[in-house]
């Protein structure tokens, strides 16, 4: 794939991605550390005939990307935690009506208003259900400047494949970090570009909800001749409510299996120096980049320490993380919350002595902070 | 002839979950009727509707329709509206819906003056969950939630749209259906932000405990709290007091629309046009 370099923030990469992805909608309302990606996406979609709008709280910010969405347009909206929480119950009717969207959380510190400026990686469970009910989140995670761009250009490809909202995190050290970026081409990700999957045949054998158990809703644009319903109730292969036993089981147990059975498809990972390690390090988002730096220090004292930096953080890759650690004894999760990944480490790996180290003062994990904790264990 | 309804219905969907009686049918129906008189697709039109009694709406007709969560309907249509800007959105909402938990959309969208009608099914009461306290129920009447009487005071969903800036507002009853009809033709037809308020009856949830408990008596009392702007102008502030005005009460033609301004600022981008100043406005603060 041919590439360009850019020098620019995390938020700004972003925004870019959006667009570039085939983005022409964007619905948000300010809030620190992810207001940048409203600022640049505001004037990037005029340009090319779409539309940015903010809107009068959180809540309505979703619900127009949602809106806008449901009509067949590619949508984003930003945010950061607080701003999350207050979308949470939307983000549940999109997971319901199986409305694809792109949602960035620029990670601050919490719970509630917290440390607005400051980094966080507190919001990795929240984005695993941040509504009620049951439904498989998609949640991806940028661990340095380029992926800023490609994970979210990946999460629009992957909210079209799967019909459902995608969170791509980031988190304020990323989002506000400025330097250089090798990302693919504008063409490149044009060309990449996978639409979601339309119905083409006569509108009385249109049945949206009406598919495999393990595939999503085919949801054709609306005032294109289809008409159908949307609605957060159960409901049936028309989208129109119902409470029958077994379309509300196989409704709800489908939006778990579509993601479940294709997870091949969002799998991402890193492995950094881990074929011969016999520590290994667990972290993504901007902890990774302290953690590589933190082992080239120990390789250079003798110390056999690798890294695992899950890209796609939810569903998580468990098969990936247990290979490991079957055979490596050490393992230490680093993130900067208190161990919201260390749990789901430890149900991977069917281990309870995975260690951690943890912070939550706002302020980053410098790689000598890893360096020595390594060298504790 | 009578009317045909059913090519705008989903009849499969009859009979409708509302109780005997309701007004909501009688809406329905009017919506129907405008529309017709409209010319519009079928295809052309999204109707956008939230939760309780009202939120139903959106499934019984023929349209591209959306079921959205409680107070939001405005929200998603928004959404709809700005990246779809030649066609039709409706929003159905309830006065829980409009005025309660989503006023703040209701007050914003109002305010941006975009080219939405939204439909407010007003019938003093939460009727789908059973006869809870309402923005607009009125004060000392008996509400499961306030059973001593309830004490809040009662909103006037049009004032507030008026001074929310909504460049179309009006109100009617479902008394008067064909009324009703004319006014949802007038505001569908009107270029920018739309509010309509249409009073209904809940006698089961509202009346039964209100000494109406008959959908005749519930109607009967919405005439009796009802007169016609023109009426309503010639009365002294005493005599206004306790009745709510009908008809169109605001209709502003020369506010811009939404879509239209947005357009502006494509152009702007685009290198047509230079920036929007405050040379654009006529209202400027």
């Amino acid at each position: 794939m041919s590439t360009r370099e850019i020098i620019s923030t995390g938020n700004d990469l972003a925004a870019r991605a959006a667009v570039d992805a085939g983005c022409k909608f964007f619905a948000g309302y300010p809030i620190t550390p992810s207001s940048e990606i409203m600022h640049t996406i505001s004037d990037l979609l005029p340009k090319i005939g779409g539309a940015a709008i903010q809107m009068e709280d959180e809540i309505a910010g979703v619900a127009a990307a949602i809106g806008a969405s449901m009509s067949g347009v590619r949508s984003l909206t930003a945010t950061s935690g607080p701003g999350i929480s207050l979308k949470a119950e939307n983000l549940g009717l999109a997971q319901m009506t199986e409305v694809p969207l792109v949602v960035v959380n620029v990670m601050r510190g919490g719970p509630s208003t917290g440390l607005p400026t400051r980094v966080s990686q507190g919001d990795v469970a929240q984005a695993k259900n941040p509504s009620h009910g049951d439904y498989k989140s998609i949640t991806l995670c940028a661990g340095n400047l380029a992926e800023c761009y490609t994970e979210t250009v990946r999460a629009f490809n992957l909210a079209d494949r799967f019909m459902q909202p995608v969170f791509v995190l980031l988190d304020e050290t990323l989002g506000h970090m400025h330097g250089k970026a090798d990302i693919p081409t504008a063409e490149a990700i044009k060309s990449g570009i996978k639409p979601r999957k339309t119905f083409d045949g006569p509108a009385e054998e249109y049945h949206p909800y009406g598919v495999a158990q393990d595939e999503p809703a085919v949801l054709n644009p609306m005032f294109k001749g289809y008409r159908y319903h949307f609605t957060g109730l159960h409901h049936d292969k028309n989208g129109f409510p119902t409470e029958e036993i077994e379309t509300c089981r196989l409704l709800i147990e489908r939006l778990f299996n579509k993601v479940e059975a294709h997870q091949e498809e969002i799998d991402s990972y890193e492995e950094f120096m881990m074929d011969d390690a016999e520590v290994m390090i667990v972290a993504y988002g901007s902890v990774s980049l302290a953690a590589k730096e933190a082992i080239r220090h120990l390789r250079a004292e003798g110390v056999k320490a690798g890294l695992f930096r899950p890209i796609t953080l939810w569903p998580s890759p468990a098969k990936a993380i247990k290979k490991h650690t079957d055979k490596i004894k050490k393992v230490l999760c680093v993130e900067l919350n208190i161990g919201q990944y260390r749990d789901e480490v430890q149900r991977a790996s069917g281990r309870l002595d995975i260690e951690g180290l943890f912070k939550v003062n706002g302020r980053p994990i410098s790689p000598f902070e890893i360096v020595n904790k390594v060298k504790e264990l | 002839m009578a009317f045909n309804y059913d090519s705008y219905l989903r009849l499969e969907k009859m009979p409708t979950l509302w109780c005997w009686g309701c007004g909501d049918g009688v809406i329905l129906k009017s919506f129907i009727r405008a529309v017709d008189k409209l010319g519009w697709s079928k295809d052309d039109v999204c109707v956008v509707s939230g939760i309780g009694c009202s939120g139903r709406f959106s499934s019984y007709v023929d349209f591209n329709t959306v079921h959205t969560t409680h107070g939001r309907t405005i929200a998603f249509a928004t959404g709809i509206k700005l990246a779809n800007p030649d066609k039709h959105v409706v929003c159905v909402a309830g006065d829980g819906d409009a005025l309660a938990i989503g006023g703040n959309h209701t007050i914003h969208g109002c305010r941006r003056n975009i080219d939405i009608t939204l439909i407010v099914i007003q019938n003093f009461i939460y009727g789908l969950t059973n006869s809870q306290t309402s923005p607009t129920t009125p004060q000392g009447m008996w509400t499961v939630s306030q059973k001593a009487g309830n004490i809040d005071p009662t909103f006037d969903a049009c004032k507030l749209a008026i001074a929310a800036g909504a460049s179309f507002v009006g109100r009617e009853t479902v008394t008067a259906p064909k009324k009703l009809e004319k006014l949802l033709v007038d505001a569908m037809e009107h270029k920018g932000f739309s509010f309509v308020e249409a009073l209904s009856n809940c006698h089961i949830n509202f009346g039964r405990k209100n000494k109406m408990a008959s959908a005749m008596e519930n109607l009967d009392w919405i005439d009796s709290v009802t007169v016609s702007k023109a009426k309503y102008d010639k009365l002294s502030p005493e005599e206004q007091l306790n009745l709510l005005p009908t008809g169109i009460l605001k209709q502003d033609t020369g506010a811009k629309e939404y879509c239209e301004m947005y357009q502006e600022i494509r152009n702007v981008h685009q290198g047509k046009r230079g920036k929007i100043t405050q040379d654009d406005f006529v209202k400027k603060i």
